[in-house]
C-alpha cells in the first residue's frame, strides 16, 4: 500500500471509530433528555412533546426550587471556603516559612490517603456535637475539607510559578504581604483559583453520600438526595418521567460549566496536582 | 473552544516540574512568619476540626458501644466482631470482585480511548470533549440515569435486546447481571476521566523516542511494549490507585441501582447499614478502621510494586 493511501485509510479508521464511540457515549444522555420531553408521560396523555414531567418534578416533595436552592447553598459554601482557604494557605506555603508548615502540608495531603466515606460516620457524630448536623453550612464545610489537598497543591504550584521579582520590589517599597497578595499576585494565580473552584463545584453539586447521611430534614435535601427519594420512595411505581427530568436538571449546570471552563479543568491534570 | 488539549494549556504538557528552590529564607520574608501562620490558620483549623479529630474519634468509637441515639460506653474489641459477620464477608468478596472487573475493563477502555485521541487531528478536540462529558455528570445522577435506561420498556437498550434475543433482560435482577450492568455504567461514566489522565501521560513522552524507535525498525507493538508502556508507568500507577480505591469504596452506584439487593452490597453499603439501619455506630466505625488500614496497605503495595517493576 502506498503511503498516502495508508494515511487515508488510517484517517478513515480514526473518524469512523471515534464517531461510533461518540454516539455510544452520547446516547444515554441524549435519550434521557429526549424522553424527559417526549412521550405519553411527558406530554400528559398524548404521544407528542410536553413538559408535564418537569411540572411533576417541580412539585415533588418540598418542591424543585427548594432542592435547587439547597444544592446551590452547599456548592457556594464549598467553592468559597475552598478557594479562599487554599489561596491563603497556598500563598503561605509557597512563599513563607512558619512554624508547623511541613506538618500542615503533610496532614492536608493525608486527606487524600484516607478514603472519605470511612470518616463520614465519626463526622456525623462530630457535626452533632458542634451543632452543624442537618446543616447545609456544615455539609459545605465538610465537602470543602475534602477539596483541600487538591486545592492546596494547585495553589502552591500557581504561586511558585510566578516570578518573585515583582513581589520583592513591592515588599521593598513598603507594601505589606497582604497588599502584595491583593494587588500583585492575585491576578497571576486567578487561573489556578478558577480550576480549584471548578473542581470543588462539580464535587459539591453532585455529592450524594455525605448529604444522604448528614441531612435528616426533607426540606434541606440536596437535588441528588431528593432524586434518590423520588426513585426509591415509591417502590414498584417509579415516576420515570419525573426522574429523567430530574437527572437532566441536575446534569445541565455541570455540563454547561464544564464546557465553558474545560481549559481550566485540564489544567488540573497537567499541573501535576492530581499526582499528589 | 472545544479543545481538550493539555499540551496547549499554559503549564505545558510536562508533568509537575520540580518545585523551584525555597524562597522563604530571604530577609524580606523572615519578618512575616506570624502573618504567614495567620494565612495558613483557616486551613489548619478546618483540617484539625474536620479531619484529624474525626479520624481519632473513629478509632475511639470503634472501641465503644455507640448507638445512633443514646449514651455510649467502652466495650473493648466487641465491635470488631462485625468483621466476621457473614454479611460483611459477603460484601467484602463482592467488592473485591467488582474492583478487579471494573479496574481491568476501565483501564483497557480508557487506554484505547487515550490512544485514539492523543494525536492532533482535525476535530479530535470535539471527540475528547464528548468522551469526557459523562464525567461531568454526577455519579448519583448517572446511576439514576441508567436506572431509567435499564428499567423502562421503552428504552432503546431494551428495544435492542428484545430484537437480539427476543425477550427482556433483567439488567439488575441477579448478582451477576447487576455486577456487569454496573461495570458498564461505571465505564461510561469514568472512561473519559481516565482517558484524560492517560493522555497527559502520553503527551509527556518525548516524540523523539518514537522517532528513534521507528528509525530502528520497531513495529507498533514493539514501540508500545518497549517505549510507551514503560514510560507511562507512573501514570498507569496513578490510574490504578484511583480506580482501585474508588471501586473498593463504591457506594452510590449500588445503593441507587440495586439498593444492595441480590448480594450486591459493597463494604461501604455495609457500613451504611450498620450505622443507620442497625443504628450501631461503633460497629460501623470498627469496619471503617479496618477498611482504612486495608486501603493503606493495598495502595502502598501497588505503588511499591509498580515502582520496583520500573527499575
Amino acid at each position: 500500500m502506498s503511503r498516502p493511501r495508508h494515511r487515508a485509510a488510517r484517517s478513515a479508521g480514526f473518524y469512523s471509530t471515534s464517531t461510533a464511540l461518540a454516539v455510544l457515549f452520547l446516547f444515554p444522555m441524549v435519550w434521557t433528555l429526549l424522553s424527559s420531553v417526549h412521550g405519553r408521560q411527558a406530554s400528559g396523555g398524548g404521544n407528542g412533546w410536553g413538559i408535564a414531567d418537569y411540572k411533576r418534578l417541580f412539585h415533588y416533595g418540598s418542591g424543585l426550587p427548594t432542592y435547587l436552592f439547597n444544592t446551590t447553598v452547599v456548592s457556594l459554601v464549598t467553592v468559597c471556603v475552598t478557594v479562599v482557604v487554599t489561596t491563603l494557605g497556598g500563598y503561605a506555603v509557597a512563599r513563607f516559612s512558619f512554624p508547623g508548615k511541613n506538618l500542615l502540608f503533610l496532614v492536608t495531603l493525608a486527606i487524600l490517603m484516607v478514603p472519605y466515606t470511612t470518616i463520614l460516620v465519626p463526622l456525623y457524630v462530630l457535626l452533632g456535637w458542634i451543632g452543624l448536623q442537618n446543616s447545609l453550612i456544615g455539609l459545605g464545610l465538610v465537602l470543602a475539607m475534602f477539596q483541600l489537598p487538591f486545592g492546596l497543591f494547585m495553589m502552591r504550584n500557581s504561586f511558585e510559578a510566578l516570578p518573585v521579582e515583582l513581589e520583592e520590589a513591592a515588599l521593598i517599597d513598603g507594601c505589606t504581604p497582604t497588599g502584595v497578595l491583593r494587588r500583585v499576585l492575585l491576578r497571576g494565580v486567578a487561573p489556578g483559583m478558577v480550576t480549584v473552584a471548578l473542581f470543588s463545584f462539580l464535587a459539591a453539586w453532585n455529592e450524594f453520600v455525605a448529604p444522604l447521611i448528614f441531612l435528616t430534614d426533607g426540606a434541606k435535601f440536596t437535588l441528588p438526595v431528593a432524586l434518590f427519594n423520588l426513585q426509591s420512595g415509591s417502590l414498584g411505581s417509579v415516576d420515570f418521567g419525573a426522574l429523567q427530568s430530574g437527572v437532566v436538571t441536575a446534569a445541565v449546570p455541570c455540563v454547561v460549566v464544564f464546557l465553558l471552563l474545560q481549559r481550566y479543568y485540564v489544567r488540573g491534570f497537567t499541573s501535576g496536582a492530581l499526582k499528589g | 473552544m472545544l479543545s481538550l488539549s493539555p499540551a496547549r494549556t499554559r503549564s505545558g504538557g510536562a508533568p509537575s516540574p520540580p518545585p523551584p528552590a525555597r524562597r522563604d529564607g530571604s530577609p524580606l520574608r523572615r519578618g512575616h512568619r506570624r502573618l504567614a501562620a495567620l494565612y495558613a490558620a483557616p486551613m489548619a483549623a478546618i483540617v484539625a476540626v474536620l479531619f484529624v479529630v474525626p479520624l481519632g474519634l473513629m478509632v475511639w468509637m470503634s472501641f465503644n458501644h455507640w448507638p445512633l441515639l443514646g449514651a455510649s460506653a467502652p466495650n473493648g474489641v466487641v465491635n470488631y466482631r462485625a468483621l466476621s459477620d457473614p454479611l460483611f464477608l459477603h460484601a467484602l468478596v463482592f467488592t473485591l470482585k467488582y474492583t478487579v472487573v471494573t479496574t481491568v475493563v476501565l483501564s483497557l477502555v480508557a487506554f484505547g480511548l487515550a490512544l485514539l485521541v492523543q494525536e492532533g487531528r482535525r476535530g479530535v478536540g470535539l471527540f475528547r470533549t464528548v468522551f469526557f462529558l459523562p464525567s461531568a455528570v454526577g455519579l448519583a445522577s448517572a446511576s439514576l440515569l441508567f436506572y431509567g435506561l435499564f428499567n423502562t420498556g421503552s428504552s432503546p437498550l431494551n428495544a435492542v435486546i428484545r430484537f437480539l434475543v427476543g425477550g427482556d433482560v433483567d439488567w439488575l435482577g441477579s448478582s451477576g447481571n447487576a455486577l456487569y450492568s454496573t461495570v458498564g455504567m461505571i465505564t461510561w461514566r469514568f472512561a473519559g476521566f481516565y482517558m484524560l489522565i492517560l493522555m497527559t501521560g502520553l503527551h509527556a513522552i518525548d516524540p523523539m523516542l518514537y522517532e528513534a524507535a521507528r528509525t530502528d525498525g520497531a513495529g507498533w507493538w514493539q514501540i508500545m511494549r518497549r517505549v510507551t508502556l514503560p514510560l507511562l508507568r507512573p501514570t498507569l500507577a496513578l490510574m490504578m490507585v484511583l480506580s482501585v480505591t474508588g471501586s473498593l469504596l463504591a457506594f452510590d452506584q449500588f445503593f441507587i441501582l440495586t439498593g444492595g439487593r441480590h448480594g450486591t452490597a459493597t463494604i461501604v453499603v455495609d457500613i451504611y447499614r450498620e450505622a443507620f439501619l442497625s443504628q450501631d455506630l461503633g460497629r460501623a466505625a470498627a469496619v471503617s478502621v479496618a477498611i482504612l488500614v486495608g486501603l493503606i496497605v493495598i495502595n502502598g503495595a501497588q505503588l511499591r510494586l509498580l515502582r520496583r517493576g520500573g527499575r
